[in-house]
Order: C-alpha cells, then sequence, then structure tokens
C-alpha cells in the first residue's frame, strides 16, 4: 500500500508538472495576446464593426450682387446599399426597383459598379422621392443593407434665368472620375456640370466627412458609432457673384417673346457680370436629381438648342458695331483724327480697284468726320479708314484685343471669337493670298470674324472706360483674367463716344430708344448672316448718369429679329433703364424709351431739348 | 462508509470548483445571448443549462453515495451498453444545434442527449476496472492491447459520427490511465507513435527521419520488448504512413479546411479561416479586463462563431480580458491538481485509475478548446468543461465528477 501510494506520487508530481504546464502554454499565449498585442487586435475588431460612410459636404450657395440666392440646397434623401455579396446586392436591387422607380441607364451604371466591388455603399439614388422614402422605411426589416441618408440637394431659385451662368450639377461620371482633381470623389457625388457651378467646383464642393457606423457580421447596420472620430464636414464655400438677378428678371421680362438671342451687361468700373442672359432656357433644377433621360434627350433634341449659351458661346458676324472697333484701332494706331475727314466723300458706293464696295445707304452720306460716320454707319467713310490701317495692322491690333480669343470669364464653355491671325489665314482657309482689299470687309464687321455677344460688351468696356477692357467676371472677389489696353487719347474716346451719343439724337438710328434719364450711347447693327429670315439685331450700348462717366456696358443680339434699331436697341435702352434707375434710386418705370413715351402719351419733350451739338 | 451523506463535502475544493465552474458556465451562456440582432434560440440557453445543473447537482448528491463496490460491479455492463447505445447512435442519431453536422443526438421520449458523453463516462470505469484488476503495471505491449481495444470501439463508433473532438478526449482518457497504472513512459511512447506518425507523414522526409529514430528507439530498448512487439510498432508506424494520404482524402473538405487554416488562416479568410480568426480578434481585442460581461462586439455583432458552445471561451476573453481568461485557467489547473490528490490518495487502484482517467478527458477538452480559440490547436469541434453550452455533457461531467467524489471518499 505505501509502496504502491509512494510510487504514485512520483505519478502524480509528473502529472502536475504536466497540467500546469499544459495551462502554462495557453496562459502565456493568452498573456501575448490580450496584454502584450491587445491594441492591434482590438483595431482589427474596430475594423471589423466600424464601417466608414461618406458625409456629402453641402454645396457652397451661389447669390447675386444683393444676396439675392441663386442656388443653394434643400433636403433630400439619398438611398445606398451597404457592400455584400454581389448575389445579394443585386436581389437588393431588384426588390428596391418595387418601390424605386429607376431608369434604365442608371441601372446599368449600378451593375457595373457591383461587379467592381467596393468598401463604400452604392449609391442608389441621391434624390429619392419621398414617398419611396416612406415606403421603405415601413419595410426595413425587409431591406437590412439598405442605407437612407439624408443628403442635401441642389435648387435652383431663379430657375431658367439662371439656366445658363449658373449652370446645373449632376452626378460625377467615370471619366470625371479618373481626373486628378476628383482624386477623393466616389461614384456618386454630385459634382458642377456647367456655369459657375463647374468653374468653381472646387470652391463649391467642399469636403466630404466621414462617419462611422457599427455593422454586424452580416452587414447589417446596427447603429451610428461615435466612438471613432470621424472626418468632420468642410461645407463648400458660398460665392457672391456680380450678377444682379433682378436685372436679369427684367431682361427676361422685356427679351421680345418667342425670339433666341442674348443680352450682356458689364460693370464699366469693375468688368463685373450684371446680366449675362440667353435665350432661350430651361429649367436646371430638373438636373438637381437624378436625370430623367427623356427630358435630358428632349434638351438636347430641341432645334431652338436651350442648352446652349449663347452670350457666351455663340459666335454673329458683328456687322456694323464692328465700325467702332476699327475706329479704336485706327486711334491707337494713331492714323486718323476725330475730326478728320476721309479724302472720298460717300456717293453711296466706294470704288476700289475693280471692285465697288456699297454703302448700305445708296444715297450717300457726304464727307464726314469719325462721329459722324459712326452716327451714320457710314460704310465709305470706314471703308477708307480700313484702307489707312491696312490689313495687317487691323489683325495685329484685333488680335491684342483678343478677338480671336476667349475673353477669360470665369465660365468653363466661353467660346473664343473667330478672326484671322495673321494675313495667311486666307491662304489657309479659302486657299488664295490675301488682298489688302479684304480689309474693306473687315472694317464694316463683315468677313472672317464671328464675335461672342460677351466678347463685343468687353470691348465695349474699352470706350467707357480708358481704352483698357479687362475680362468679364461673374465671382465678385475673382481676379479677372488679363485684358488688354489701347492706347487712346481721352479727348479722342470722347469723340468716339459723341459718335454713340449722336445715334441716339434725333436722326440717329437708335433716336427711339433714348432714355429720360440717362445718356445712353450705342452703335446699331443690322446683319445678314446669308441664311433664310430676317437679319440679327445687335445693340451695343454704354450708358451713365448725364455728365458723369458711363457706368455700364450692355450688348444685345436677338437672332432673325431684323433692325438693330427696333429690337436689340429698345432691350439695351431697357436693361441700362432698368439697371441704372436702381442704382441711382430714381422709382423705376416700364415707360422708359422714347417711342414708349410717345406710345404711352407721356411727356417726350425731354428728347428734343438734347444738343444735337 | 462512514459520513456517506455528506461525502461530497469531504470532497469541497473539488465539488465547489466544478460548481463554481458551472455557474460561471450559464452566466457565459446568458452572455453569449445578447446579441445586436436577438435570436429566440440563443437568448433562453442559459436558462435550460441552469435546469440541468440544478438536475446535475442533484444527481450528484444522489450518485456519490454509491458504495466502490457497485461500481465495480456495474463497470463492464454499463461500458457494454454505452457501446450499444453509441452503435445505434451511428444508425438512428441525428445532428443539433451548432453540431447539426454531426449525427451524435438520440431522442428517446423526446429528450434528446449525447450517448457519447455517457460513454466517456462507462469507457473510463471499464478501463479502470480493466487496469485495476491486474497485480503488476504494464510491462509489454501487449499487455495494453486490451485495454487499447476497450478504448478503440467507442472511439472509432464516435469517430463515424464523425466526432473528432469526442474521439481525442477518449484517446486523452487512455493515455492518462495508463499513465496511472504506471506503464513505463517508453512503452507509452511506442503505443503512441503510429499517431504521430499519421502526423508526420505528410512530409515524407520528416516521415523518414522519424522511422529511423523510432527504430534506433526500439532497437536500444530491445531487451524490454518482444522482437515481435518491436517489429508491430514500425509496422504500425508505416501503416499509419501509408494510410495518411487516402485517410487525408476521406476527409470533408471542411475538415481539411480546419487544418489548412490552422497553419494559415489567410487561406481561406472568409469559411474556415473565419473563425479562428474572429475568435483570435475576440480573444486578444479583450484585452486585460476585458470589454465588460455582454458588452463583447465581436459576440454581439455575431462575427464570433458558435459563441455559446465550443467558442465560449472566446466570449470570456473578449469580456473578462486576460483576468477573465486567466481565473478560468487557475480555476481548471485547481480541479486538476485536486483531481490527481484525490488519485493519489484513493484507497484503490480502480479509483484512482477512474479519476486520473477522467482528469485526462478533461484536461484533453480544456486544452484543446481553449488552444484552438487562440490558434494554438486546429479547430475541432470540443465543448469547454462545465462551461460550454450542452446539455448532455454538463451532466455527464458532473455524474463523473459525482463518482469521483464517490470512489475517492471510499475507504479501503
Amino acid at each position: 500500500m505505501s509502496r504502491r501510494r509512494n510510487r504514485h506520487s512520483v505519478l502524480a508530481s509528473r502529472a502536475r508538472i504536466a497540467v500546469v504546464v499544459l495551462l502554462g502554454i495557453l496562459a502565456s499565449v493568452l498573456f501575448r495576446a490580450q496584454v502584450l498585442r491587445a491594441t492591434d487586435w482590438l483595431l482589427q475588431s474596430e475594423r471589423n464593426r466600424l464601417r466608414p460612410l461618406t458625409v456629402p459636404a453641402p454645396r457652397g450657395i451661389i447669390r447675386d450682387r444683393d444676396g439675392r440666392v441663386l442656388a443653394d440646397n434643400i433636403p433630400g434623401y439619398s438611398i445606398s446599399i451597404v457592400p455584400d455579396q454581389p448575389d445579394s446586392m443585386f436581389s437588393t436591387l431588384r426588390r428596391l426597383r418595387e418601390h424605386l422607380e429607376l431608369p434604365a441607364g442608371r441601372l446599368e451604371t449600378l451593375s457595373r459598379q457591383i461587379r467592381a466591388g467596393g468598401p463604400r455603399p452604392l449609391l442608389v439614388t441621391g434624390d429619392a422621392p419621398f414617398d419611396a422614402v416612406a415606403a421603405l422605411e415601413e419595410r426595413r426589416s425587409g431591406f437590412p443593407r439598405l442605407l437612407i441618408e439624408p443628403r442635401p440637394k441642389r435648387r435652383y431659385p431663379a430657375g431658367q434665368l439662371g439656366a445658363h451662368v449658373i449652370g446645373y450639377v449632376g452626378e460625377i461620371n467615370e471619366a470625371e472620375l479618373a481626373r486628378p482633381e476628383f482624386e477623393d470623389a466616389e461614384p456618386g457625388w454630385i459634382v458642377g456640370r456647367s456655369g459657375v457651378e463647374s468653374h468653381y467646383e472646387s470652391l463649391l464642393r467642399g469636403r466630404a466627412g466621414t462617419r462611422y457606423v457599427e455593422v454586424d457580421a452580416a452587414g447589417r447596420i446596427v447603429g451610428s458609432f461615435g466612438g471613432v472620430e470621424g472626418v468632420a464636414v468642410d461645407p463648400g464655400e458660398d460665392i457672391d457673384l456680380n450678377l444682379d438677378l433682378e436685372l436679369m428678371e427684367w431682361i427676361h421680362h422685356v427679351f421680345p417673346a418667342g425670339m433666341n438671342g442674348a443680352v450682356v451687361a458689364l460693370d464699366v468700373e469693375t468688368g463685373g457680370v450684371l446680366a449675362l442672359y440667353s435665350a432661350p432656357a430651361f429649367d436646371p433644377n430638373v438636373f438637381a436629381g437624378v436625370v430623367d433621360a427623356d427630358e435630358w434627350s428632349r434638351l438636347v433634341a430641341n432645334p431652338e438648342s436651350p442648352l446652349y449659351h449663347r452670350a457666351v458661346m455663340g459666335t454673329y458676324p458683328p456687322g456694323s458695331p464692328w465700325k467702332l472697333v476699327t475706329a479704336m484701332i485706327a486711334l491707337d494706331l494713331g492714323v486718323v483724327t476725330p475730326d478728320e475727314h476721309m479724302p472720298v466723300p460717300c456717293r453711296g458706293a466706294y470704288v476700289y480697284g475693280n471692285r465697288v464696295a456699297r454703302c448700305w445707304d445708296a444715297e450717300g452720306h457726304g464727307s464726314l468726320d469719325l462721329p459722324g460716320a459712326i452716327q451714320h454707319s457710314c460704310n465709305v467713310y470706314f471703308y477708307q479708314l480700313g484702307l489707312r490701317i491696312g490689313l495687317a495692322r487691323t489683325l495685329g491690333v484685333g488680335n491684342r484685343m483678343g478677338f480671336g480669343n476667349q475673353c477669360g470669364i470665369d465660365l468653363p464653355q466661353e467660346a473664343g471669337g473667330i478672326f484671322p491671325e495673321s494675313v495667311d489665314f486666307w491662304e489657309r482657309r479659302f486657299g488664295y493670298r490675301a488682298r489688302e482689299g479684304e480689309v474693306l470687309n473687315l472694317a464694316i464687321g463683315q468677313g472672317p470674324n464671328d464675335q461672342t455677344p460677351l466678347k463685343m460688351a468687353q470691348f465695349l468696356l474699352a470706350i467707357a472706360r480708358d481704352g483698357s477692357a479687362p475680362a468679364p467676371t461673374l465671382y465678385s472677389e475673382a481676379v479677372p483674367a488679363e485684358g488688354w489696353r489701347l492706347d487712346i487719347r481721352p479727348e479722342h474716346l470722347r469723340e468716339i463716344r459723341d459718335g454713340m451719343r449722336r445715334v441716339m439724337l434725333p436722326g440717329g438710328t437708335a433716336h427711339l430708344s433714348s432714355l429720360e434719364h440717362f445718356d445712353l450711347l450705342g452703335k446699331t447693327g443690322t446683319v445678314e448672316h446669308g441664311g433664310e429670315g430676317l437679319e440679327h439685331s445687335w445693340f451695343t450700348g454704354i450708358a451713365g448718369p448725364f455728365g458723369g462717366p458711363p457706368e455700364v456696358a450692355l450688348v444685345a443680339m436677338v437672332e432673325f429679329a431684323g433692325s438693330g434699331s427696333s429690337v436689340a436697341a429698345p432691350l439695351v435702352a431697357k436693361a441700362a433703364d432698368f439697371y441704372l434707375r436702381g442704382k441711382h434710386g430714381i422709382p423705376r418705370d416700364t415707360i422708359q424709351t422714347l417711342r414708349e413715351h410717345l406710345v404711352a402719351g407721356r411727356d417726350a419733350a425731354w428728347a428734343n431739348r438734347r444738343d444735337p451739338r | 462508509m462512514t459520513g456517506a451523506r455528506t461525502v461530497w463535502l469531504r470532497q469541497l475544493p473539488f465539488t465547489a470548483t466544478v460548481l463554481v465552474l458551472s455557474l460561471f458556465g450559464v452566466a457565459m451562456i446568458y452572455s453569449a445571448g445578447v446579441l445586436e440582432v436577438p435570436s429566440p434560440v440563443t437568448q433562453g440557453l442559459w436558462l435550460r443549462q441552469a435546469v440541468i445543473l440544478a438536475a446535475a447537482v442533484v444527481g450528484l448528491l444522489i450518485l456519490s453515495r454509491i458504495p466502490l463496490r457497485w461500481f465495480e460491479w456495474f463497470a463492464m455492463p454499463v461500458y457494454i451498453v454505452g457501446v450499444a447505445v453509441l452503435a445505434i447512435t451511428l444508425v438512428a442519431g441525428t445532428g443539433a444545434g451548432t453540431a447539426e453536422g454531426v449525427n451524435s443526438f438520440l431522442s428517446i421520449a423526446g429528450f434528446r442527449f449525447q450517448p457519447a458523453e455517457a460513454a466517456k463516462v462507462t469507457t473510463a470505469l471499464a478501463l479502470a476496472l480493466l487496469l485495476a484488476r491486474r497485480e503488476e503495471p504494464p510491462r509489454y505491449l501487449r499487455d495494453l492491447l486490451t485495454p487499447a481495444l476497450l478504448v478503440a470501439v467507442p472511439l472509432v463508433l464516435v469517430l463515424l459520427q464523425p466526432d473528432l473532438g469526442t474521439a481525442l478526449a477518449f484517446v486523452g482518457m487512455f493515455f492518462a490511465i495508463i499513465y496511472w497504472a504506471r506503464t513505463p513512459w517508453p512503452l507509452i511512447l511506442f503505443a503512441a507513435s503510429p499517431g504521430l506518425g499519421l502526423l508526420l507523414a505528410f512530409s515524407a522526409r520528416v516521415w523518414s527521419v522519424y522511422i529511423i529514430v523510432l527504430a534506433i528507439a526500439l532497437y536500444l530498448y530491445r531487451f524490454r520488448l518482444y522482437l515481435v512487439e518491436s517489429v508491430s510498432v514500425i509496422l504500425g508506424n508505416v501503416a499509419a504512413g501509408a494510410v495518411a494520404q487516402p485517410l487525408w482524402n476521406s476527409l470533408a473538405q471542411y475538415q481539411r479546411n480546419r487544418l489548412l487554416v490552422f497553419l494559415d488562416p489567410s487561406l481561406d479568410p472568409r469559411n474556415a479561416g473565419w473563425q479562428l480568426i474572429q475568435s483570435k480578434v475576440a480573444v486578444g481585442s479583450g484585452g486585460l479586463m476585458g470589454k465588460g460581461f455582454t458588452a463583447g462586439t465581436q459576440k454581439r455583432l455575431a462575427f464570433l462563431p458558435e459563441q455559446h458552445t465550443d467558442f465560449i471561451f472566446s466570449v470570456v476573453g473578449e469580456e473578462l480580458g486576460f483576468v477573465g481568461t486567466a481565473v478560468t485557467l487557475l480555476l481548471f489547473c485547481h480541479l486538476f491538481l485536486r483531481m490527481i490528490r484525490m488519485a493519489e490518495t484513493a484507497s484503490t487502484p480502480f479509483a484512482g485509475l477512474f479519476i486520473f482517467g477522467i482528469m485526462g478527458v478533461w484536461l484533453t477538452h480544456v486544452f484543446v478548446n481553449v488552444g484552438m480559440t487562440i490558434g494554438v490547436v486546429p479547430i475541432t469541434g470540443i465543448p469547454l468543461p462545465f462551461i460550454s453550452y450542452g446539455g448532455s455533457f454538463l451532466l455527464m461531467s458532473w455524474m463523473a465528477a459525482a463518482i469521483a467524489v464517490a470512489l475517492a471518499s471510499e475507504d479501503s
């Protein structure tokens, strides 16, 4: 008995050692995992259960010069699917369609994204209708992986008035995602598509934040999680424009109904864009959510091209207003003085070599000085002035003024003017060497020369200022792109303005568009375009209080509308009057031009009191 | 037979540890049911476990009063009944709960139980009796043949279910009992060698070296063995090496994956590796103090698989931290040392062999179960004694404890 017990005590001791060693191994591994490496494992358990969600930054608000809202955000809802096996995501998507209408193209994109995979939730729609959200919330348990989140939605209170200038937003596309400036973007992000929304995308967008939600092993979101610091949303910057929404509304009100064209108004002092109007337009609010493919194709297919921003993209032959350009070039080069008469007086035509170049008035204008030639828009005078400048110098100074280029306005889609960069142009374009006589056409705004209304408005700045023209800007804090400057003596500028003033006086083509309270100077244009229908109607003008410097430069261009004096001139006059009355505290009135005074039977004696010099 | 009424009191350090571990188990099963998306099944399990625990306590009070002689009389008959029921289970058994894929349950009159759990106790009784009857300790391998066959029958029946975890417990029991029967350690090693040979067969080079080492060992031990035994050992190892590949091929894919991911969890991170990775994350993220009772995120958010049965220790680790796991291991350590002491001081060889055998079973369970939750051992479906949810295992563990108490308290 004792012998056995002794022998067993050896066995028992060894057994004790074995037990302690085996459990010691476990304890030491546990110590290593739970004490020495606990932070690593804790991190991994956090990664297990926490999913980052992108919190979109609210886009900056766009306002006009008086703080009126042009683009802001309203509450909306986005619907996303938390990533899972592709099969179950497809099944969720299928069931989702019972409650949510999705265009076919959208489904294709989503299918592609599901197959591509990715850690972030898949955005199904950034703009879910409220009834769909309500229906889905009711069936929450049936859609465990659905993520319904508030998401600001873009709104354009100004509607189609801002359509072209403000632009609109849309969901980022795959090509954009590949670009470096959208490095941190994700599918489903809303980005500016055109206009200010696109040009100032980086300012307006802000920086998206990240927040964490807790998910279970099945990927269901069980709650939001505050323990891990997310990335705070950095809202987009608000942008105040130089634009005057009231003026835009007024222009829209007075623009001839059913016609297409553009009106531009620039602040003379700063070059700021007061109005940039293009007709017809569209309602940018239809782009705020998911774009309806039908709506889109309707807009694209519309023969009136409402998507086309005529003020900055439309290039038109400038016609008579270009005579101001010819005059400015001549003065800059010093080849003429304003009081100088051209050697050949106007008899209705000008003979150059074997060519007879006609004046628009077959009766002829006689011998004119520069202001007179501007007043009467005399072709014969400007033919001779053009010849005196010469073709090469016309092209040289014209290009220095940027007529072959864009103004550099802060918009993405500005078109450059069409203007020969040198005399080689004719050879390349038309296959013959340019002759000196080409300058005849160019001098009166014909020939290979198409300009945007905006470019013409920028040119007017030079007349209204001191020969310098900064690039027009929309954003009030924008640093304008380098403009250009002509070297013209102030008294010569006054002479040109005088010629433009005479256009508005009795006997001038736009006399009926003259204003009671303001000094409107201008130049009409009635431009043949080679197509069917009436001519394009141009008017370029500058206006300000009597005796003071010009404060606003305006251009109106109405397609197929007929003479400049009948359509474009009253348009500019009414816009200028509206703006300047507001600026100078004169009560606004719908009876503005001389013609309106006459038609309304108002006292129009002021029109005759003016000194015709 | 003095104080038979209170035998369990005389083994209070042992019974109290068993009770504390069981109550801790009920608490952890309660916590395992606290999920973010509650499941009606796992939520109420702690209550069922508590009811079974109450029955087990009553069972212990009764069983621990039975005299040692009775167990000696009944050891062989109940062993045979146990094997018979296991054989029936193979035919009529069903899977259940987290052991869905294993036909280990038998339903009788609405009660479902796992015969294998009872077979552990009956086999331990039979094996202890068989070896206790020997006058001398086993000296030759052939002395181990009958005991080995005694264990092999239920072991093979359990393997056929297929329940690898429980089979391992039989292996642990066998070696524990022959060790306590004072079998010389070289014999134990030779007996174990085919198993080792099976594992090493996966590399032909390692296996060749192993066979040479084994042959040298047999040569050095030649005076203590019959030639036929030495040859048998070599043949057994060669046979093990030969069947290794077919055996591997016969394993279910999930079983193979479990072994493979043990070597490299990233091989199959979504399926077989998932359990191991998530369990290690749960335990490790518990840190020193744990995330708090019921507050484990790995468990709460269902990352942890089988959190109330095989992976309950991961819940302990996650929620109670190193403090919790260390205390649990200390409790088990105390339990095992107590059992060694009980075996040492038992009045009869039968008592000592049985108690030590049961200790071997539980030690195997604890080492393999805890080891798999932290990646020390491949994942095997094996529960943690007293703590994992499971009525049969809890009840039978308590019955084994009761018998141990009864046997240890017997005066000679």
